[in-house]
């Protein structure tokens, strides 16, 4: 089976979404089949380039067992424009012939099968967990069988896609970055597109300003807060504690539409999903939409004043008691410790 | 400006998703009905813009009658039209859903000035398909932009901001649009109570269209196999801070 998988970068290689798309793509290529990477390459990426034969990230879509790479230069097109790169795969996909055309479940791989989709008059399936085709002779052969996440990730549905090819984007926080069991030689193809009036009327210009200090996506250690912070003048010691930490706060989505925080630190189906070590979850009861963005991290510890909160089926430990009594006095404990180590 | 903002009836589930027994539908025998936070703040964004620009904001649900429930919050919000494309209560897939939003959009264009913006969700709560607002954005051969968290609006021409990698893009095209929004953009007001009154009274516009398969056949729902934990409970307040801290440690993630 011939698989064109987009393959975004994040700067310094591949990112890390992306392996994992291409870890879903290879299994649904099968052994044996093509796995193509689609890579538009970045200004400012290291000379050489498609041209002498190199791809961006070459090494690491190697390892991923990529045998095809097909390179758009920066200079055949300006950045990130949603339509344009969905008018590249589409023209890939007459190239090539694909069975199917993947890309992470992120902003972007999400917008541009979305695109896709509608270029082409296809279906899209959102979030997949699986994809494969039946086989000859079996019913419905030909069809995809496909499992995908609903609800963010809180429910999963089967379903049969009949599409060829078949699009989807692939929820990434269910598919571990694995790379092939042996690297692949990846034949490296310099692609010019060929675009259409109007693919370029929506372009992305990046603002240099790259907010400082550890992300929430990223953060090793989230403190989290909900409802049970009681103001926005209850959060200095979540706040002193997860500076302590290393880490950073998180908030429920009480607490940013009650304007007691700014949405950016929201957990949750709406919000941002988070994959710290530990997330220590106070005044939050667990509703299901505020899981959806905790569920990927190691180790949830709750601080509730209510014994029978859902979060505690989800946490490990749990504390029950007045977060405004015992956070503080964690800090206090730490910082005795610290001084004492 | 003439803005319609297309939002989804969704139940509102609280500690616990349930699948109902023949795994078609989530159980809503227990819970109410709401429409995703995203759209909220779609709505929210409408309003103000036409505060701003002057104009006026439709709003627009496909699904059962009972979906009215979710035109009246937005019309208690300032809303001043709602529109019905009131389903049998099968599910819709995307690209039919799209097609009826088209349909509304053209209807409008035909009777006068059409719509100068489409505003939807980044993704339904629901189903999540990520393409609606891209799918009306290719049939009416409009310039789209999905997951905005900033929108500014001049001389006929839109800046549309949203995050990428911890920075912003920021893309810059004409009206009319279609733009998907996530919540966060701004923070929705409440209604009021003239506003409540007014959304009671109002008439909604309603159309029944015709249900299409979609190319993505849904067979099952079912709840992921996760391994249900039930927290080790280390103490009760503060006598517990000395268990919490050797846990932490344990972990690894103290200083
Ligand atoms: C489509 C959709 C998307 C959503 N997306 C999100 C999302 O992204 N993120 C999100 O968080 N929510 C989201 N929600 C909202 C979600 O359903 C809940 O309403 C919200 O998560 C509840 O926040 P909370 O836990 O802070 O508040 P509550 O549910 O009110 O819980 C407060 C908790 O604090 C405890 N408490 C109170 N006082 C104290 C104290 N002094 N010490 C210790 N504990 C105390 C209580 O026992 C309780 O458990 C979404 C909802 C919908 C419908
Ligand atoms: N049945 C519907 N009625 C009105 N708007 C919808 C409907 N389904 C989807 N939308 C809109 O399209 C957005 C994206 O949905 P989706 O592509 O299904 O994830 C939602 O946030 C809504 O704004």
């Amino acid at each position: 089976m011939t698989v064109l998988c987009l393959v975004e970068l994040d700067g310094t290689g591949a990112a890390d979404a992306s392996l994992r798309a291409l870890t879903f793509a290879r299994d649904v290529a099968g052994p044996g089949g093509q796995l193509a990477a689609v890579v538009f390459g970045e200004a400012g990426a290291p000379a050489g380039g498609a041209q002498a034969g190199e791809a961006p990230a070459g090494e690491a879509l190697a390892a991923y067992g990529v045998t095809d790479a097909y390179v758009i230069e920066p200079g055949q097109l300006a950045g990130y424009a949603p339509l344009a790169w969905a008018r590249v795969l589409a023209g890939l996909v007459s190239q090539t012939g694909a069975d199917a055309v993947l890309a992470a479940g992120t902003d972007r791989g999400s917008e541009v099968m979305a695109h896709l989709g509608a270029l082409t008059g296809l279906p899209m399936a959102a979030n997949c967990v699986s994809a494969a085709r039946s086989g000859p002779g079996v019913a419905g052969e030909g069809a995809w069988q496909i499992v995908r996440q609903r609800w963010a990730g809180l429910l999963l549905e089967d379903a049969v896609l009949e599409s060829s090819p078949a699009l989807a984007t692939v929820a990434t926080d269910t598919v571990a970055p694995t790379p092939a069991d042996a690297p692949a030689a990846v034949t490296v193809h310099p692609h010019r597109p060929e675009l259409a009036d109007g693919d370029l009327a929506v372009l992305a210009t990046e603002s240099a300003t790259r907010s400082g200090g550890v992300s929430l996506a990223t953060a090793r250690v989230v403190v989290g807060g909900g409802r049970g912070v009681g103001g926005p003048d209850g959060f200095a010691p979540l706040e002193e504690l997860a500076k302590l930490l290393g880490g950073v706060v998180g908030v429920s989505r009480v607490v940013t539409s009650e304007g007691w925080r700014p949405h950016k630190q929201q957990v949750g189906q709406t919000g941002t999903k988070i994959t710290p070590e530990l997330y220590l979850a106070c005044g939050i009861s667990g509703a299901i939409q505020h899981i959806a963005g905790c569920a990927s991290a190691k180790h949830i510890v709750a601080v509730n004043s209510d014994a029978a909160a859902p979060i505690l089926s989800h946490a490990e430990y749990a504390v029950i008691g007045d977060l405004h009594k015992v956070i503080p006095a964690l800090v206090d404990a730490i910082k005795a410790r610290g001084g004492s180590a | 400006m003439e803005i319609l903002v297309c939002v989804k009836r969704v139940p509102q589930v609280g500690g616990k998703i349930v699948v109902t027994a023949d795994g078609q539908d989530v159980d809503t025998r227990m819970s109410g009905f709401a429409m995703s936070p995203h759209e909220e703040c779609a709505v929210e964004e409408a309003i103000q813009i036409t505060e701003r620009l002057g104009g006026g904001v439709s709003v627009l649900t496909l699904g059962p009658p009972d979906a009215a429930e979710q035109l009246r919050e937005a019309l208690a919000l300032g809303a001043g039209r709602g529109v019905l494309l009131e389903t049998d209560g099968r599910e819709w897939g995307p690209t039919a859903t799209a097609g009826e939003i088209v349909a509304e959009a053209r209807r409008r264009a035909g009777g006068g000035p059409g719509y100068d913006l489409l505003l939807l969700g980044n993704e339904a709560a629901d189903t999540g398909d990520y393409q609606v607002g891209v799918r009306v954005a290719h049939a009416l051969g409009w310039p789209c932009a999905t997951g905005i968290k900033g929108i500014e609006i001049a001389d006929g021409t839109v800046r549309a901001r949203r995050e990428y990698r911890g920075a912003e893009e920021l893309f810059e095209f004409g009206l009319p649009a279609v733009i998907t929004v996530k919540e966060g953009i701004n923070l929705p007001r409440y209604p009021s109570l003239p506003g409540r009154l007014r959304a009671k009274r109002a008439v909604i516009e309603t159309h029944q269209p015709q249900w299409r398969p979609d190319g993505l056949r849904k067979q099952a729902l079912r709840v992921p196999e996760t391994e249900r934990k039930q927290a080790t409970v280390l103490g009760n307040g503060e006598d517990a801070v000395p268990a919490l801290l050797a846990v932490l440690d344990e972990l690894g993630v103290l200083p």
